[in-house]
């Protein structure tokens, strides 16, 4: 792999510092644990001229259980978040998603802010400068249309990482601080369908935390398929939040991973409430889950086995919720 | 371009130039000879360059040498003791934890992180400590049994 490019490091001790240095260098990345910036470098995926180590900002790495909401600082590590008994306890399927992105010494320095923001992957972009440049490129960088899908106009990189799922299905909203102040989004609103430009983040903006409603009588899990049982990104990744009332499902969210270039709750749930979990429901959720994996030719694994993985996930994962909750 | 850069490198206090792009593995191969910790994969897929950071396995490969000022770094070098190799050291040499010996700085180092913090682990523990970690030559069996033996020897 190349070695680094020269750029110009800034280490600022607060949020705010921070987005001031990135308005005023337009050419600048924010870096936090480095687990997928610095490699992405290294290929020539982004040349910042200047890079912004968010490492020093104390603020950031707080977590907090409110009355009414939990709130992680952006730049928790995963590993923290892995191993807090509380959150294990009222939030498992957040605990579940952190614990399995990648191995254990990428969790003690990757963070919440930076698996949220996770670049897009695919088989063609994931690769050297030589190998690109022999291919011809793709769309995502320096060339023109999509290797995956030929006819079109769009790119469909994956988004690959294990967290965002999870605060999906737990309703849970993003905190982000700009210029003009900080707003929140829900989480599933902070993603779009497009493997260049996934984020509704501007370039101006940076995400500082999220909030987890309180799940008073919920269940929740996160499982995933990879090809090695460490390290690796998720083919398919499905969490799934589940209120059960007696025999009957109260609520229910399900939400992919790695299957589409955003992570996406699955639609038509909501037919659900108030029945069993029996046949007829399982039925609903595979169908349901079907539609929002359409994973296409981004990884070296098929991709009609990643779009018959996530049913697959999310059906046995509703079912042992359930069993679970009963 | 290049700026002081004050950190804690097994145990000693040192300050010198670095460039700010430099990942914390060159600095350590290149700028202090620490030839140690090996260069594999080079984007955290293989763990043949963990160290610890604050007793913690970090990827050498993957941080920011700069990014780290102020905090404690140890390389496998910083494990003997007045010429004698650590008991971690030793369960490898004696229960064979290695074969061509690339992958065995990092298995070394994540052990030693995991014992740090755990000095009885269970092989579950063990084997997930080390789940970041890849070996070509021993399927594995020997390193886990090298790390069990140097928790067993530390009762």
């Amino acid at each position: 792999m190349s070695a680094l490019p020269d750029f110009q490091l800034l280490r600022p001790t607060t949020a705010a510092d921070a987005v001031a240095m990135r308005a005023a260098n337009a050419a600048s990345r924010y870096i936090a644990g480095g687990t997928d910036l610095l490699p992405n470098i290294r290929r020539g995926l982004a040349e910042p001229g200047v890079v912004i180590d968010l490492g020093g900002i104390a603020e950031l790495a707080h977590i907090d259980f409110g009355t009414d909401a939990l709130r992680i600082g952006a730049g928790t590590t995963l590993a923290a978040i892995a191993g807090d008994a509380t959150i294990r306890a009222r939030y498992t399927a957040l605990a579940e998603a952190a614990e399995a992105v990648a191995g254990p010494t990428h969790r003690a320095a990757a963070t919440l802010g930076g698996n949220l923001c996770l670049d897009t992957r695919c088989v063609y972009y994931n690769q050297s400068e030589f190998w690109r440049e022999s291919n011809d490129y793709c769309m995502k960088l320096k060339g023109e249309g999509c290797r995956v899908a030929k006819k079109s106009k769009r790119c469909y990189a994956a988004f690959s990482g294990d967290v965002a799922p999870a605060l999906i299905a737990l309703a849970a909203e993003i905190e982000i601080l700009g210029p003009k102040g900080s707003r929140r989004v829900a989480s599933a609103d902070f993603y779009r369908d497009d493997g260049m430009a996934w984020l509704t983040l501007a370039p101006d903006e940076l995400l500082v935390g999220v909030h987890v409603p309180l799940h008073e009588g919920w269940t929740s899990a996160y499982e995933k398929v990879r090809v090695r049982g460490a390290i690796d990104f998720p083919l398919a990744g499905v969490a799934v939040a589940l209120k059960r009332k007696g025999n009957a499902i109260d609520d229910l969210r399900i939400a992919c991973t790695g299957v589409a270039s955003r992570p996406l709750a699955v639609d038509g749930l909501a037919e659900l409430k108030g029945k069993p979990l029996d046949a007829a429901a399982l039925a609903v959720i595979t169908a349901q889950t079907e539609i929002a994996a359409g994973a296409m030719r981004t990884t070296v694994v098929d991709m009609l086995y990643r779009r018959g993985v996530a049913p697959v996930l999310a059906r046995r994962i509703t079912e042992r919720l359930w069993n679970s909750a009963a | 371009m290049k700026r002081i850069l004050g950190l804690w490198i097994n145990g000693r206090w040192r300050e010198e130039a670095v460039a700010e792009n430099a990942l914390l593995l060159d600095y350590l191969r290149d700028g202090l000879g620490l030839t140690g910790t090996k260069q594999g994969c080079d984007g955290g897929e293989c763990g043949a360059c963990t160290v610890l950071v604050d007793s913690e396995p970090r990827l050498a490969c993957s941080t920011l040498a700069h990014s780290l000022a102020g905090r404690r770094v140890e390389t496998v070098e910083g494990l003997a003791t007045d010429g004698n190799i650590s008991p971690l050291q030793r369960a490898f040499h004696e229960k064979l934890g290695t074969q061509c010996g690339f992958c065995t700085p990092g298995m070394i180092m994540a052990a030693e992180g995991l014992l740090r913090k755990n000095p009885h682990p269970g092989r579950d523990e063990i084997c997930g400590a080390l789940a970041g970690n890849l070996c070509r030559c021993t399927g594995y069996v020997k390193i886990i049994e090298s790390v069990e033996a140097a928790a067993g020897a530390s009762t």
